[in-house]
């Protein structure tokens, strides 16, 4: 892909985890380029090393040694200021847990980042609206998280999530807490955003469904990228992964 | 050394981050209010600190006024009452018994506090370090739990001084007879509960400086990490 633009970029990154005396290391030296617009999904098992290089990229953690550009910005030399800056602006978060905030309204939900960034009330509703609109919750806006089904506030925390028109939007799990159906969907969103917006989906998952609209699949085990598969290549293994998928 | 990147990067932060003041107050107004409880078990305890500290005040404004008219008969009734009265007095102060006794509801009171907002920021966790993933600062997480505490503060205290100062009056009619009142003077009750509103808020504000000090400082991957 020459003409592709690099919008993360990670160079022998390392990363130890102190466990009282014992230095435990997460990741031992990747490297990794992710396109513009790329739906990436990140799988390994639990211990791999996934959580710890999805926060890195995400800007959530510093690596012990190497770099992590976003953006081709080196992460290492950003203070806490402008880390802030870069979370607020570049990159759109989804959780697991949805993590939308208990006291707000769907709408307050959507628009905090637009108000961190600056942006007038009355334009941030407005546009906190639209994007409520775009995930197909317009008329559940002045519903409080507690008020909603799980996929539901999955929909708002992705248009939380597409706030500041960020150019990332990092998912860690993001069909995890939901039934079959409801996450096909989450997926089919993150999917139609990536494609309609150009932005570059990057999720941390287990979820097998995952892969068939992944344009990347990065595996991660013991600390290492075991491989990158693209979609082309993936299909030929999907006949495995299915089996595997049946078997759970 | 700094990337060019890295600088302009900074340059746009400066001037894009914020929360403003009515935002701050508006979030910090919905979580006390949906977490009503809670913060009125913390409201509660500043109240009945504030309500004992005014009361002693306005009570000491009552009998400083009962002295001042001179009466034989109710000179003698605050003697009786345990007022110590010197013979050239022309006001009166609490005993010091009694400022002791002042200070250290007072100190239980903040150690109260501290406690319920150190628990509060650890049932918030989540909470914090999603709204430092959306890009907020510490200082918008130090701001919003101060403005809680300065709500929780002045309500407390209003309520708690009003009790305190309703309740020395009460206890000075039954006592004194309806002369006492007449010979309160206004001001310096008045005083006496400002002062106690006064000192509420600065208690509840000293009360929650660590806590809210602590939640700031929380990096949103630990926030995050917390959970699992």
């Amino acid at each position: 892909m020459p003409d592709q633009q690099v919008i993360v970029r990670l160079t022998g990154v390392t990363k130890n985890f102190k466990l009282g005396n014992i230095e435990l290391p997460a990741l031992r030296g990747v490297d990794l380029e992710i396109g513009t617009g790329r739906y990436i999904s990140i799988m390994g098992p639990s211990g791999s090393g996934k959580s710890t290089l999805f926060n890195m990229i995400g800007g959530l953690d510093k690596p012990t040694a190497g770099k992590v550009y976003i953006d081709e910005v080196d992460i290492a030399q950003l203070d806490a200021y402008e880390l802030a800056w870069l979370r607020c602006r570049k990159i759109g978060y989804i959780f697991q847990t949805f993590n939308l905030i208990q006291v707000m309204t769907a709408l307050e939900n959507v628009t905090l980042p637009m108000i961190f960034s600056g942006m007038a009330n009355d334009k941030a509703a407005e546009k906190g609206l639209a994007l409520l609109e775009m995930v197909g919750l317009a008329n559940r806006f002045r519903h409080k998280p507690n008020e909603l089904s799980g996929g539901q506030q999955q929909r708002v925390a992705v248009a939380r999530a597409l706030a500041n028109d960020p150019a990332i939007i990092l998912a860690d799990e993001p069909t995890g807490n939901l039934d079959l159906i409801t996450g096909e969907e989450i997926i089919d969103l993150l999917k139609r955003l990536s494609m309609e917006r150009n932005v570059t989906v990057i999720s941390a998952t287990h979820d097998f469904k995952m892969l068939n609209v992944s344009d990347q699949v990065v595996w991660i085990r013991d600390g290492r990228i075991e491989k990158i598969e693209n979609r082309d290549e993936l299909s030929i293994s999907v006949g495995q992964i299915d089996s595997r998928h049946d078997s759970r | 050394m700094k990337t060019k990147n890295a600088r302009q990067t900074h340059a746009n932060a400066k001037r894009l981050l914020v929360l403003p003041l009515g935002k701050s107050i508006e979030i910090a107004y919905q979580s006390i209010r949906v977490r009503f409880l809670r913060s009125f078990i913390t409201v509660l305890s500043l109240m009945l600190a504030i309500a004992f500290f005014c009361f002693l005040h306005v009570s000491a404004d009552l009998a400083g006024g009962i002295l001042n008219t001179g009466d034989y008969g109710l000179h003698q009734a605050l003697i009786r009452a345990g007022y110590d009265i010197p013979p050239d007095a022309v006001a009166i102060d609490n005993t010091p018994k009694q400022k002791w006794i002042m200070f250290l509801s007072l100190l239980v009171c903040v150690v109260g506090i501290v406690n319920a907002q150190l628990m509060a920021v650890s049932e918030r966790i989540r909470e914090i370090g999603t709204m430092k993933c959306l890009g907020a600062l510490d200082r918008f997480i130090l701001r919003l739990f101060l403005f809680e505490a300065g709500m929780q503060g002045l309500a407390g205290a209003a309520l708690g001084a009003g009790i305190g100062a309703l309740a020395a009056l009460l206890n000075g009619l039954l006592r004194f007879g309806p002369t006492a009142i007449r010979a309160l003077p206004i001001h310096k009750a008045m005083e006496s509960v400002l002062i106690s509103i006064g000192v509420g808020l600065a208690l509840s504000l000293l009360g929650v400086v660590y806590p809210a000090a602590k939640a700031a400082r929380m990096q949103p991957v630990d926030a995050m990490r917390r959970e699992h």
